[in-house]
């Protein structure tokens, strides 16, 4: 085996390494810097967002660029940050849960992965033009978006090159499920997380191209005379937002699924007691994939639709709350007589639990039409998206980061640290987003770069939290860093209730780790 | 507008526990001596819907209550009993048929059970027939326009918080941000109904008190409606992003008796009718310059700024001299009336193409038609003050006769 071996774990070095790599590790690794850098610049924008918000008046910058810098937190957020911080999970993980040597399709994940520096680069940029970054929202409503800057034409051109990289990742990721498990491993015996992620990625091939599409009718719309959206030329301004929350709300799934299948690796083993009702979780998450299809109205409850419309979005909308009901309470099943014990990883799936049913909770008010002509577009969503996006999406990859850490590098990280690191950002979380609640209640719109004087208090007190959430996420960063650098040595098995094939693995596991299939009982 | 809570129906039970939690959370975050000020749920309603949409919420966030307590519970006590430092052993369970059936009912019933009122309350809000009176709304960037078509009266309704205000130059007023020059004037005790569209974007109206919230959006008319109950001031803001000046264009409504309301119809029928005879004169170039100041910053400022100078990239400066670059589609257009020099510099062009601008707009820009805005006389004014000032001194009188003549 040395000498096999020992060839096997040659590569180039250097740049060269890291951009014509076609191994799932190194590939992975990518994914995940770059979605945490791209994490801290969308991050930043919030920051001044939160320092603009922090007193009623104009402070520190002009309303336009305020409306840019909405823009572009959304827009890196979901595209920068959560997207490729997923893929950077699966394109580690799910080859050494089913027993792989690599994706089925390397080369292509090189490709998915070195489009992203590219289309940002392209997408930044349009901060500097002449006229700036579209300030339109991440939405981008027609006719807002018509009219416009060049910046625009940037946002548009760089959404079709994301939305080719998630698509060829998507493909890659399905190819590599449905064809490279290891002898034994049925579908049904797939770990959750593979399972999640095998239907986030049919979501991705199923939706990315109606965005593609929707964005360019815009372009067209703006430069070549069609008047798709233009109700002066016959178009339609509401077609927009259909075609664009068609694509929106799998899209949401897209972010928040793969943290399902995080949580449902990290409180089995922490319970030390397989997870409750595997099937059940299995079918949840197809339903939910399949319901998230036919609820996008429910974003457009204010655009004039017939009443058979909104009763129609309302009751599918309410009916998510049922398989995601049975997700959370198979969860709490699982630590249910379980041998608990809360390190890291099991900290922040707890806090995952807690703070996303918080937002699956506000989601459900959301969803009954007449209550909703009152949250819509106010700060309650704020609040809401951010309970499923933050707490959500992002502390379970946070949650995944320290579960799976010690496995990639090798080293165990600070403990200490870690726990610090999550109950800061579960405090200054709340701190911020708590408030939204009532802000929105009391008659607060969202992207207002200022307000009237009886929000005062409560944006103070989110603003606080907001600079606090950001500086506690540089600890995060601190404790990776030195994990990386070293730290004492991890075993194989990681943690103790552990299980799956990436624990029979070394840590770090070699370059090429499966070369021989693993044979599963 | 009231910000304390004893103001709320104490009918309902679940408002007190709105309040407690509320109540708790202040003392939480440690603002407790400003909650006096800091309002924690929906603004007091005085129309029938936004009662229901109250009452509405009160359940669902019952429920949503009660399950999460029911859900967490058990999950705090399992991390509380079952942990490993307590030496408890796992147990290996792992699948109960009966179990999954029942949390997957149980969350559906009461889905259907809060479905019901909810649906009912969606329609009434959607029939707007038998309507007392009906009052058209349209959005612009940034203000709302209000036609009352049977009466025959119509008029802007704009932000009046001075920009001193908003650039912290002068002490904030009691409703900054939440103060228009016309407010909306509705008669209670009687349904109205509100026919929403809009010239550019999509804009969305909305007053909280009312329960009314309805995107304007070009080439749609969406109905909706509503009956006050309460005379008073009621204040809301446009509810969908629209551009720059989206935070700044409140709606105020004036919710005055029947008899109020006639005495107000007549009053406004006799200013139109004033308004119109100023558009028949021939005005003085001090007048002019007065009167443009006010509409330049009423209807030009939001974008070319009170001083003129426009914002670099997207809304170009009105000085002579002034260098500007934008999307060459922009340039290309200045250029073409005569507006911009081949070097990129601001000059003040050819009346003729300046009434053409104000009152055509520049197609394919964010420049707007004022025609429907502005009479001859406020055309004749605004060009005239921006003739002649900002560092310009092109000596020019605009004439309200003149802007008749090429409308």
């Amino acid at each position: 085996m040395a000498s096999a071996a020992a060839t096997h774990e040659e590569h180039p070095v250097g740049l060269k390494r890291w951009l014509f790599t076609t191994n799932h590790k190194d590939i992975g690794t990518m994914y995940l810097v770059f979605s945490l850098l791209m994490f801290f610049v969308a991050g930043s924008f919030a920051m001044v967002i939160r320092a603009e918000l922090f007193s009623p008046g104009m402070q520190i910058v002009q309303p336009y660029f305020f409306n840019e810098l909405t823009t572009m937190h959304g827009l890196v957020m979901i595209f920068g940050a959560i997207m490729p911080g997923f893929v950077g999970f699966a394109n580690w993980q799910l080859p050494m849960m089913i027993g792989a040597p690599d994706m089925a399709l390397p080369r292509l994940n090189n490709w998915s992965f070195w489009i992203l520096p590219f289309a940002f680069t392209l997408m930044l940029s349009s901060f500097f033009v002449p006229g700036g970054a579209p300030g339109t929202g991440w939405t981008m409503y027609a006719p807002l978006s018509i009219e416009a800057g060049m910046g625009m034409d940037m946002v548009i051109f760089s959404i079709h090159l994301l939305g080719i990289s998630s698509v060829l990742g998507a493909i890659n990721i399905i190819v590599t499920i449905l064809n490279m498990r290891a002898p034994g491993m049925t579908l049904m015996k797939m770990p959750m997380f593979v399972w999640t992620w095998l239907i986030t990625a049919f979501l991705l091939v199923a939706v990315m191209p109606v965005l593609a599409g929707t964005v360019t009718m815009v372009l067209m719309d703006r430069h070549f005379g069609t008047h798709f959206f233009d109700a002066a030329g016959g178009g339609d301004p509401v077609l927009y937002q259909h075609l664009f929350w068609f694509f929106g709300h799998p899209e949401v799934y897209i972010m928040i699924l793969p943290a399902f299948g995080i949580i449902s690796q990290i409180i089995p083993t922490f319970s030390r007691k397989p997870l409750f009702g595997y099937e059940s979780m299995v079918y949840a998450t197809a339903s939910i994939a399949f319901l998230s299809f036919i609820v996008w109205g429910h974003h457009m409850f204010t655009v004039g639709m017939p009443a058979a419309a909104e009763m129609f979005f309302m009751y599918s909308t309410m009916l998510i709350a049922v398989p995601t009901g049975v997700k959370i309470f198979n969860w709490v099943a699982t630590m249910w007589r379980g041998s608990l014990s809360f390190e890291t990883p099991m900290l922040f799936a707890i806090g995952f639990l807690v703070m996303f049913t918080i937002g699956g909770l506000s989601g459900l008010m959301l969803a009954v039409v007449p209550a909703d002509f009152q949250y819509h577009n106010t700060y309650f969503v704020v609040a809401h998206f951010h309970y499923v996006l933050f707490s959500g999406a992002a502390m379970a990859m946070m949650g995944g980061c320290y579960y799976w850490l010690p496995k990639w590098t090798g080293h165990m990280y600070n403990e200490t640290l870690g726990k610090w690191h999550f109950w800061l950002t579960t405090i200054f979380f709340n701190l911020t987003f708590f408030p939204m609640h009532f802000l929105g209640l009391a008659g607060m719109p969202r992207r207002v770069p200022d307000y009237a004087l009886q929000f005062t208090d409560l944006n103070r007190v989110a603003s606080i939290g907001a600079f606090g959430l950001g500086l506690s996420q540089l600890l995060w960063v601190y404790v990776i860093y030195q994990t990386v650098k070293g730290g004492k040595k991890a075993a194989s098995k990681v943690w103790e209730g552990a299980e799956g094939l990436e624990w029979t693995l070394t840590s770090p596991p070699p370059y090429h780790s499966f070369a021989t299939a693993p044979t599963v009982k | 507008m009231s910000l304390s809570f004893k103001k709320k129906k104490p009918s309902r039970p679940l408002n007190v526990v709105w309040a407690r939690f509320a109540a708790a959370m202040a003392l939480l975050f440690g603002v407790g001596t400003a909650s006096a000020r800091v309002r924690w749920n929906f603004q007091t309603p005085v129309t029938p819907m936004a009662h229901q949409i109250f009452h509405l919420q009160d359940i669902m966030f019952g429920v949503c209550v009660v399950i999460f307590v029911l859900v967490f519970g058990v999950m705090f006590y399992s991390i509380f009993a079952h942990r490993k430092s307590k030496g408890h052993k796992p147990a290996t369970f792992h699948q109960s048929t009966t179990i999954e059936i029942i949390w997957t009912a149980v969350p559906f019933l009461i889905l259907v059970a809060v479905a019901v009122p909810a649906t009912a309350t969606l329609i009434r809000m959607e029939n707007t027939s038998d309507s007392a009176l009906t009052v058209r709304i349209t959005g612009y960037q940034w203000k709302w326009h209000y036609t009352y078509p049977a009466q025959g009266i119509g008029f802007f309704s704009d932000l009046s918080t001075p920009v001193a205000q908003i650039e912290n130059q002068e002490p904030k007023g009691r409703h900054y941000l939440l103060q228009v020059d016309h407010p909306l004037v509705l008669p209670v005790g009687e349904k109205i109904r509100f026919q929403i569209t809009s010239k550019d974007v999509i804009h969305s109206w909305w007053v909280p008190s009312f329960g009314v919230k309805t995107d304007a959006i070009p080439g749609f008319i969406n109905q909706t409606w509503t009956e006050i109950d309460v005379p008073g001031t009621y204040r809301g803001q446009c509810a969908e992003l629209c551009g720059m000046g989206h935070a700044f264009m409140p709606i105020v409504v004036k919710a005055v008796s029947q008899k109020d309301f006639q005495k107000w119809v007549t009053a406004q029928k006799a200013l139109m009718v004033a308004s119109a005879a100023g558009s028949n004169k021939t005005w003085t170039e001090a007048d002019l310059l007065s009167h443009g100041k006010t509409v330049f910053a009423a209807n030009c400022a939001a974008c070319h700024q009170i001083t003129g100078q426009g914002v670099p990239g997207t809304f170009p400066p009105l000085s002579a001299g002034k260098k500007f670059s934008a999307a060459p589609a922009m340039l290309q257009q200045l250029r073409n009336r005569g507006f911009l020099t081949k070097d990129g510099r601001i000059v003040m062009g050819p009346v003729k193409n300046h009434l053409s601008i104000v009152l055509q707009g520049i197609p394919g820009t964010p420049m707007p038609s004022f025609a429907g805005q502005l009479n001859d006389a406020d055309v004749a004014a605004v060009i005239t003050y921006e003739r002649n000032s900002f560092g310009n001194h092109t000596g020019d009188v605009i004439e309200p006769s003149q802007v008749a003549a090429v409308r």
